[in-house]
């Protein structure tokens, strides 16, 4: 058994309820376990929520994490796979005195555009990979990005 | 019927089956004490500390294999229950905990005696429910009774506030519960069970390692069946004892930090791990990587996040293990017990080697005696409590048990205070059974004041104190991994406990002599009262074997040869 952490993407479709969240993130924090990003949303036309958690840990741990998230009252199903189709979010907020139609080309590279103009700034956003999402980010630093925001992975299996 | 949410609890209380409930009341539960004022349907003990009334709760189901209820307020009332809460966590005790919380509109604002129970029970309950309306509770209180009790069992606990238990509401608790999220899985699969039972009989070496899950699945009996049946010798844990009796053939005796040489090397030199309902504590496995190093391991459990945990299963069975052991004895015809018997001589040889005892002193009694007598005394006409230290662990090595729930203690938590207030709840539950508490003269103190209780409602639990001046295990490490630096665990400076029995209303008793001791065990027995019996018991005495933490099982500290004179 490998002791290699790896990064893993886990589905949690958990019951709506007030404590649903914290019943998830206490259980991480509780036993050690690392959240690299969580997002969560209800699922529409149902009492349930779908959370994507992207977290990190050896074979055991990993199967430990699904184990006992699974053992939590109010959670209906766990998916943990290495076949996800993963997409991230990420807003940007540049100064106005940027070249806007080369990064507006950037943008359109990575499933992207600017979203807002403002007076003095101009938001834009992206959707991809977040692999990709990196690469961006690291590209974008050029134009002197004031803030950045990224959402977090959701995936679903395919 | 239209009632009030207190008049819910009450009547989903009795629903259930309830006849005794541990508590303590205080503001915020004040509607649902003026309920139990009102009704007949069950008994309400007055712990004199919230923390007694939960492991008050935790004993009497320990005994009785009924759901415990405890009730307490809010605040401090609740952070004082934690502590129960946590211990039946561990050890997979069911309970229902009812709490009061402030009302709804005070929810948030620090309001007098408010605390985020909800908040800080959710790392030590099974599940939990701040409960907001009235009309949810028939479904909260019937699901906690539910989920406590099936599955890997646990305490649940239900907070509400103040002004929800005052609230008018239709109450029908004749509804069909509906848990889509929760669904335990309790039949074994046939295949893997199949292939567990062809490694059994290929096996040279087999050991059963029994845990604690074959008594909340009332399963003794079918594994004592199985054992016999294979004639694969057994190991217990701690909290496994009574599984087999004391004096079956095939039990090798308790394994882990303080079990036996014979256990220990059995366990180390398998080649086959036969794990039901046992979930491989450091408490047991000693050292990981040592652990039963040459062996295969087949591990059943209700809870599959037991499975693989900490020692890989190479055949994973989830379920039930009373189903799951019904369904290998239908396929033991495949065991031939023979082939096990120069295993069964091995282990034999082990016991003759370093057999489980200990070396008597003409000058004091030893403890190990006193815990012994009483099982000579009273056998198997006792349960038996304990608190946490030196003498639980000589309860487990010496006490002859015969029966399941026979042995009641705090085994994951290690919670001193335990085993007063749970003797309590065990002779509630058992009331035909001598209720005995060993305990020692650290543990004792931490819920002394349940001499009230017991006084007050006639329970006549009999606390045997080995005392020995010192807080005994802690002075063990120390004397052996501290260069006998005993800090801060010389307990000389005592009450006296014969006094302190008195003060309550009890009868106390200090023994020096093992004739004292006879006399003063049948005299408390006879007059079946709250007694303490105050044992001057040897004060440097360790609890041998030991495994020193993180060390492997086989690497035993034994106890020394005596010298001959």
């Amino acid at each position: 058994m490998t002791e290699n952490n790896e990064r893993r993407v886990v589905s949690v479709i958990v019951k709506n309820e007030a404590s649903s969240l914290s019943r998830i993130t206490d259980l991480f924090s509780g036993r050690g376990y690392n959240i690299t990003s969580l997002t969560v949303a209800p699922i529409p036309d149902s009492e349930y929520s779908r959370l994507t958690i992207v977290t990190s840990g050896s074979v055991r741990v990993i199967e430990q994490i699904t184990k006992q998230l699974h053992k939590l009252i109010p959670v209906l199903r766990v998916y943990e796979h290495a076949d996800m189709v993963e997409k991230e979010m990420a807003m940007i907020k540049i100064p106005m005195n940027e070249n806007l139609s080369d990064i507006n080309a950037l943008c359109e590279a990575y499933n992207g555009k600017i979203v807002n103009a403002g007076e003095n700034t101009v938001i834009a956003m992206v959707a991809d990979e977040p692999k990709r999402v990196d690469n961006f980010l690291s590209a974008i630093k050029r134009y002197n990005p004031k803030e950045i925001v990224r959402s977090g992975a959701v995936a679903l299996e395919r | 019927m239209q009632i009030s949410g207190a008049q819910m609890v009450i009547e989903a209380l009795i629903a259930e089956g309830v006849d005794t409930v541990f508590g303590y009341p205080g503001g915020a539960i004040m509607n649902v004490y003026d309920e139990i004022y009102k009704q007949d349907g069950f008994q309400h003990i007055l712990n004199r500390h919230e923390q007694a009334s939960v492991h008050a709760a935790e004993g009497y189901s320990k005994a009785s294999g009924k759901v415990g209820v405890a009730m307490i307020t809010s605040g401090p009332g609740f952070t004082n229950a934690v502590t129960g809460l946590a211990d039946a966590y561990m050890d997979s005790i069911p309970l229902v905990v009812i709490s009061g919380q402030v009302p709804m509109s005070l929810i948030g604002t620090d309001a007098f005696q408010e605390i985020d129970a909800v908040g800080i029970s959710r790392s030590c309950t099974k599940h939990n429910y701040l409960v907001t309306d009235a009309k949810d509770l028939p479904r909260v209180l019937k699901e906690a009774f539910y989920i406590a009790r099936t599955g890997r069992p646990g305490p649940v606990h239900i907070d509400i506030p103040k002004d929800v238990t005052a609230q008018i509401e239709e109450f029908d608790y004749d509804i069909e519960l509906n848990l889509e999220t929760y669904k335990p899985h309790t039949k074994g699969n046939p295949r893997q069970i199949k292939k567990a039972m062809d490694a059994i009989a290929k096996a040279k070496r087999p050991l059963f390692y029994l845990g604690g899950g074959i008594i909340n699945a009332n399963a003794a009996y079918e594994v004592r069946d199985l054992v016999h049946t294979t004639g694969i010798p057994a190991v217990e844990t701690f909290m496994a004892r009574g599984v087999l009796s004391h004096d079956d053939k095939l039990l090798v005796g308790m394994l882990g930090m303080h079990g036996s040489y014979a256990s220990n090397m059995a366990m180390s030199e398998t080649d086959l791990v036969i794990a039901l309902g046992a979930r491989f504590d450091d408490r047991v496995t000693g050292k990981l990587s040592e652990f039963a190093k040459n062996a295969d391991v087949i591990h059943v459990d209700i809870d599959p996040a037991s499975i693989s945990k900490l020692v890989n299963a190479d055949y994973p069975i989830v379920g039930d293990v009373k189903n799951v052991v019904n369904d290998m004895l239908a396929q033991v015809d495949k065991v031939d017990s023979d082939n096990y018997e120069s295993w069964r001589e091995t282990i034999n040889n082990f016991d003759e080697l370093h057999p489980l005892t200990f070396h008597e002193d003409t000058e004091r009694i030893k403890p190990q005696w006193v815990v012994k007598r009483v099982g000579e005394l009273l056998g198997d006409s006792a349960n038996i409590s304990t608190d946490v230290g030196q003498h639980q662990m000589w309860s487990g090595q010496f006490y002859p048990f015969t029966r399941p729930r026979q042995f009641i203690s705090s085994s994951g938590l290690g919670t001193m205070g335990f085993g007063f207030p749970a003797a309590i709840g065990v002779k509630a539950a058992t009331p035909e059974k001598t209720s005995i508490n060993f305990t020692g003269d650290g543990s004792i103190l931490m819920n002394v004041q349940e001499l009230m209780t017991a006084v007050e409602k006639k329970i006549p639990v009999i606390n045997i104190i080995l005392n020995n001046n010192f807080l005994g295990m802690v002075r063990q490490w120390q004397t052996l991994f501290y260069d006998k630096r005993h800090s801060e665990t010389d307990l000389s400076v005592q009450p006296d406990f014969v006094k302190l029995a008195e003060a309550f209303g009890g009868i106390g008793y200090r023994v020096h002599t093992k004739e004292e001791f006879d006399a003063a065990l049948k005299d408390a027995v006879e007059k079946n009262v709250v007694a303490f019996i105050e044992v001057i018991v040897h004060r440097m005495e360790n609890v041998m074997p030991m495994v020193p933490s993180g060390g492997s099982l086989f690497n035993m500290m034994l106890l020394e040869k005596k010298e001959s004179k």
